[in-house]
């Protein structure tokens, strides 16, 4: 049974789960540590994935699906964004709003398309990269030899840096904590939020892309509720890009160790493993291990 | 408020007002139907149940329309619609509908009602003008669970189910058995892709599942688990393996990587239904539909002739003629 958890198939399969997770998750982290609640995430994801495939479909070019699912991405966040912002109204409603509208609207295109409420036709996939040298180590070949979990590791980092070490972070997250404080500075508060949620867009469309173009298709539905995994994960991660990408490989672990110990026959109701992720969720919610505690003004429009 | 009432007023009297008349005089029936959620062009189920509608048409001149209701629950108001209409028989697509239907139907003990799937529960009476439409998948998988059995060379089988519900045990059980029937030597890996309804659309946990057990060293899967199925399929292009497909033939979602495909005849199901209405000869109460009544069955055709050899589709026809004769009995879980 060990043998099996901690096996190569096991870890590659742990990071090949948590790559949509890590991406909605920081892009959250980013929408609302400059104060605006995302939970648009899953629509966004659902919109990226089918942005992907449309494009692939129509240029047979899957790097032009990842650049359709990310500004697919964007422009969704964008409805969210000018409700949220310009409108200032109820940013859960209008995150609400955003997911439903994702599944009508992709189903709608998909039997316009593809004439199927099911899924799409098989499109191109990625690549595989092998570099020489570097494919002999198995781990390493995982990462590097698939395009989209490269460039996630890079906006991991990047992420990190910009929210941190950045004076754009320190803004964006100065228009979380105290919108009338970075106002008053110079800092315009709308503009860092617009900011802060079409960057989320771009990420969680992104992971929509390398959920379809893992599958080579689009599949209704097909999102399966990751973006509120996501939201959890960053929750988790408390609002920080690498604590978001642990938490999300962590959720991913759960999913990896529930399908080995499945296929293993071990009786363990599986549910029972599925649900740990979101037990420690809570439980960090309610501050028993190490509060969570989210930006100050986080969801609340801002007001001059 | 009055001015939101008005609205309201308004877009109902458009509804009412673009509601299809119906042209009762030509038909023989007058059948509604109303779809599982994926609605036509689910290359499966809902489509399938939609053959059975047209060949109905052609052949026997009925009159029908149907309903795809989106993700919420109107399921029931689409049933109490068309049974307030002058449809005289009303189908509901796929197991969801149980409770629903059972309550529009003693609501309307004057319409006739059919529910494909439907769930059997204890201390709930299927009401005389309802028709439960069941199919034996049991008996179905035991043939294609035969068939991998004989095909595989590694010994290691798979199944990946959706939701893991009663009715995708059937198929996970009656696969089991004709494994064992003709490989006892043979061990199957299990795996579920989840317990809610999303579990049979989520294509990525499809493709994970069936990843680890190919990286096991299975060989072929049989999966029950609709579009998470999918899934499994890009799995076996990508290892090169062998995938079982379900409901539907599924040659076409990965040409060359499906063995066969366990076929369930919804179609012909709600055609007879339909033909036994007509002829006045409806009974309500539990219909199944197995090999006997050419209900379930497996794909062997042009396409996959060559990944089936001679000797093995023989023996799987033996397997069927003995399980319709009733010397085998299929496990249902």
């Amino acid at each position: 049974m060990w043998q099996a958890i901690l096996s190569l198939v096991m870890i590659t399969q742990t990071i090949r789960i948590s790559i949509p997770y890590i991406l909605a998750s920081i892009g959250g982290t980013f929408s609302e540590r400059g104060g605006v609640i995302n939970i648009g995430l899953e629509g966004i994801i659902l919109n990226g994935a089918f942005c992907a495939v449309l494009a692939t479909w129509y240029t047979g070019n899957a790097w032009a699906g990842v650049l359709a699912a990310v500004i697919g991405g964007i422009l969704t966040a964008l409805i969210h964004a000018v409700v949220s912002i310009r409108y200032k109204a109820d940013q859960i409603i209008s995150g609400v709003a955003i997911n439903l509208f994702a599944v009508g609207i992709t189903k709608f295109i998909l039997k316009l398309v593809f004439h199927s409420s099911s899924n799409s036709e098989r499109v191109a996939g990625l690549p595989f990269w092998k570099i020489p040298l570097i494919s002999r180590i198995p781990i390493i070949d995982a990462i590097f030899s698939n395009p989209l979990i490269l460039l996630t590791l890079i906006i991991v980092v990047i992420s990190h840096i910009m929210i941190f070490r950045t004076p754009f972070g320190l803004r964006l997250r100065s228009c979380g904590e105290h919108p009338q404080a970075a106002d008053t500075l110079g800092v315009k508060v709308d503009h860092m939020r617009y900011a802060g949620v079409l960057i989320s867009g771009a990420l969680a469309g992104l992971g929509g892309a390398w959920l379809s173009l893992d599958q080579h298709q689009f599949t209704d539905g097909m999102s399966g509720g990751r973006g509120f995994i996501a939201l959890a994960a960053m929750i988790f991660g408390k609002w920080t890009p690498l604590g978001a990408t642990g938490a999300s490989l962590l959720f991913g672990f759960a999913e990896a160790l529930q399908i080995q110990l499945q296929s293993a026959g071990v009786k363990i109701p599986t549910q029972f493993i599925q649900m740990i992720p979101y037990l420690l969720t809570i439980v960090v919610l309610t501050s028993a291990i190490g509060r969570a505690v989210p930006p100050a003004a986080d969801g609340k429009p801002y007001e001059k | 408020m009055k001015k939101r009432l008005i609205i309201l007023v308004v877009v109902l009297a458009v509804m009412v007002g673009c509601a299809k008349r119906i042209e009762f005089a030509e038909a023989t029936l007058r059948v509604g139907l109303v779809f599982d959620v994926g609605g036509r062009g689910d290359k499966s189920f809902n489509d399938s149940a939609y053959r059975g509608l047209e060949k109905a048409k052609e052949d026997l001149g009925i009159y029908y329309e149907y309903i795809e209701p989106g993700e919420g629950s109107d399921r029931e108001s689409g049933l109490r619609m068309l049974a307030n209409q002058k449809f005289d028989l009303i189908f509901g697509i796929g197991f969801m509908f149980s409770d629903d239907i059972t309550h529009v139907a003693r609501e309307f003990p004057d319409k006739k009602f059919a529910c494909v799937d439907y769930t059997v529960q204890p201390g709930r009476e299927i009401p005389p003008n309802l028709a439960a439409l069941k199919f034996r998948e049991e008996e179905g998988s035991y043939l294609v669970g035969a068939i991998a059995g004989l095909v595989t060379k590694t010994n290691k089988l798979g199944f990946v189910g959706g939701m893991d519900i009663p009715l995708i045990h059937k198929f996970e059980s009656g696969y089991k058995a004709g494994v064992r029937r003709v490989n006892p030597k043979a061990t199957i890996l299990v795996g579920y892709a989840g317990v809610t309804g999303e579990a049979f659309k989520n294509p990525a946990k499809g493709k994970e599942i069936a990843l680890s057990q190919y990286g096991q060293g299975v060989d072929i899967i049989y999966h029950a688990s609709g579009s998470t199925g999918l899934g499994v399929f890009e799995a076996a292009r990508e290892k090169k393996a062998l995938a079982i497909g379900v409901d539907s033939d599924q040659y076409y979602e990965a040409p060359g990587f499906i063995l066969t495909s366990m076929i369930k005849r919804v179609d012909n199901s709600v055609y007879n239904t339909i033909k036994e209405t007509i002829a006045g000869q409806f009974k309500g109460g539990v219909h199944t539909f197995g090999l006997e009544e050419d209900g379930v069955g497996y794909v062997y055709d042009e396409n996959n002739k060559d990944l089936i050899p001679g000797e093995v589709r023989k023996k799987v026809e033996e397997l069927k003629a003995q399980i319709i004769k009733g010397e085998i009995g299929v496990p249902k879980e």
